[in-house]
């Protein structure tokens, strides 16, 4: 029998305030614990949380973003459950009136289009981080993250293999950047994830027993643990074994998933509307404010690349999933107008560099000043290609002007004709055996003559010249 | 009974209360008592009444976007039966 996932995806990123989203403790991150912690964040008795107006803006940008339905009023709702993690014992979230339902993602997996459905978008706080002991049975607090503003996320159960999962969290997550309100860091968990999975017979209409997954901090760790559990519960169902309705854990050192046992919360979670919060009316007036703000969005910004600067679905595709690699492409192109040579460029040279170093370009020191004037050089015949890419890596690093460096490092190359043609020369009366088998038709030996011109004159004859010559040499 | 003893069990247990089998059976009386009073309010015809979230009869009541001084770490970890650095030390309670 064949079968097919199910996959529903909860993201949670964390919003770029200032402040946290009910006080005024600082939201940032890295700071020594409980050191942004005030009685809010504490939940002491007597203190009253006060919404962060920012948190909402940055809310609706994310809404209009992906074209969900904006609830006109919105509440908050107490979730109530024991952790240590939970000074209150209940965490604010939404959960009758989110901020908005419906909507969609579009991906795109094996050059297929589609569209992954929302349920829903919420506003809540982020809880407290846990460290515990090796040694001791005990655990450190740190309240720090408490209050932190959270956009809880819920996909439609639209996505049938990991490789869609993986596709709907890049494209969230180039949203989410594109939109300025989450850095989308899953490592340090900006973003995160939690995935519903279900198997049942290809066709059938009917869902089968989801576990949840929790525990995948990386983009590879949820495809390994949605391919593991995938696979984990089809073998259930052959063996003519039940799905238990759990929630599993995922193990980065052996790749698979356990069970969260003697897990308590029962998902009995009390909600009921937080009276120490009024709710929260979005008018038209405040909608059409954010939408004016918006950025141009991935989608459309890929299309206009195609259109604009005829580049292919796949550059284009690549060059806009960063929105600073986007930017920086089009300020190359001002500078130097061939936008595939510009493309092709930062695909590779540029790209390389940044994947070596987890950087998004406008963390370094490139300017497209720098990449235009390389192609400049180039395309002036002044440098090779290949010297180009070997100058390039410290253009990178330094921020050097690669005319001053090509200059220095005498990389310019020769591209006088009388003096390559003497070095052609030299060669053709050094090599006569191959003279003749060129004239004897085994036109590939040109390859030869020119790697020897090449060796002569240390890398810096221009090829295309040399092979002129010597072209006009042999046929002479 | 509006609500069963297995019922004021399972909230207790959620609540993390515990108490005698003398008290279970005085709250489940006592609590179905209330929730009957209140059921009273199901046969108010309400259809067509928007729900009411908040007492208050206020909207839209935010904060800007700025950080303010935080509480003296020293205050914040008063109350911590255990502490290490600046952390609250508690029973460590693993979800796995």
């Amino acid at each position: 029998m064949e079968f097919e996932a199910v996959i529903g995806l909860e993201v949670h990123t964390q919003l770029l305030t200032e402040s946290k989203i009910f006080c005024g403790c600082s939201a940032r991150f890295g700071a020594e614990p409980n050191h942004h912690a005030c009685p809010v964040c504490t939940g002491m008795p007597g203190s009253l949380p006060v919404l962060n107006r920012r948190v909402v803006d940055f809310a609706l940008r994310l809404a209009l973003a992906v074209g969900a339905r904006i609830n006109p009023v919105c509440v908050f709702a107490r979730k109530h459950y024991f952790y240590p993690d939970l000074p209150k014992n209940y965490q604010i979230s939404q959960y009758e009136a989110p901020l908005a339902e419906g909507g969609a993602i579009e991906i795109e997996v094996d050059g297929k289009r589609k569209k992954i459905g929302l349920v829903r978008i919420h506003m809540e706080e982020d809880a407290g981080k846990l460290v515990h002991d090796e040694a001791r049975p005990v655990s450190y607090v740190d309240f720090n993250r408490t209050g932190v503003p959270l956009l809880e996320i819920v996909s439609q159960p639209d996505i049938r293999s990991p490789e869609e999962a993986v596709a709907y969290l890049k494209k969230l997550r180039t949203i989410v950047r594109y939109l300025g309100i989450c850095d989308g860091n899953m490592e340090e968990g900006s973003l995160r994830c939690d995935a519903n999975v279900s198997v049942r017979p290809k066709g059938s209409e009917e869902f089968g027993v989801k576990v949840e997954l929790k525990n995948m901090n990386s983009f590879r760790h949820v495809e390994r643990a949605l391919r593991y559990e995938i696979k984990r519960q089809i073998g259930l169902l052959l063996e003519g074994k039940p799905v238990v309705q759990e929630t599993r854990l995922f193990d980065e050192a052996t790749g698979t998933t356990h069970s969260m046992r003697g897990k308590e919360e029962a998902h009995d979670y009390r909600y009921f509307p937080d009276p120490d919060l009024v709710p929260v009316r979005i008018d038209e007036a405040w909608i059409e404010r954010v939408r004016a703000e918006l950025p141009e969005l991935p989608d459309v910004k890929r299309e206009r690349f195609m259109r604009e600067y005829g580049l292919p679905a796949y550059d284009a595709e690549i060059l806009t999933a960063s929105r600073p690699l986007a930017e920086f492409f089009e300020e190359c192109v001002k500078l130097f107008p061939q936008p595939k040579k510009v493309s092709n460029w930062l695909m590779t040279e540029v790209l390389r560099e940044l994947n070596r170093e987890g950087k998004e370009i406008d963390e370094t020191g490139l300017k497209p000043e720098h990449v235009a004037e390389l192609l400049k050089l180039v395309d002036e015949g002044v440098i090779s290609i290949t010297a180009a890419k070997k100058i390039f890596p410290e253009v990178y690093a330094t921020g050097a002007d690669p005319r001053k460096l090509v200059e220095e490092r005498g990389l310019r190359q020769e591209s006088d004709e009388a003096a390559l043609e003497a070095v052609c020369r030299e060669v053709l009366s050094e090599n006569p055996a191959e003279v003749e088998k060129y004239k004897a038709g085994k036109k590939g030996v040109i390859g030869f003559f020119v790697g020897q011109v090449m060796r002569k004159t240390r890398g810096k004859a221009n090829p295309k010249l040399v092979n002129q010559i010597l072209t006009r040499l042999l046929e002479e | 009974m509006a609500i069963s003893k297995e019922e004021v069990q399972h909230v207790a247990h959620l609540a993390r209360l515990e108490f005698s089998e003398e008290d279970l059976e005085r709250f489940t009386r006592e609590l179905s008592g209330i929730l009957e009073y209140m059921a009273k309010l199901s046969e108010v015809d309400t259809s067509g009444v928007e729900p009411t979230y908040n007492a208050l009869r206020l909207e839209n009541r935010f904060r800007e976007d700025q950080v303010q001084a935080s509480f003296p770490p020293e205050e914040i970890l008063s109350n911590a039966p255990e502490r290490e650095g600046s952390s609250f030390v508690v029973p460590r309670v693993i979800r796995s």
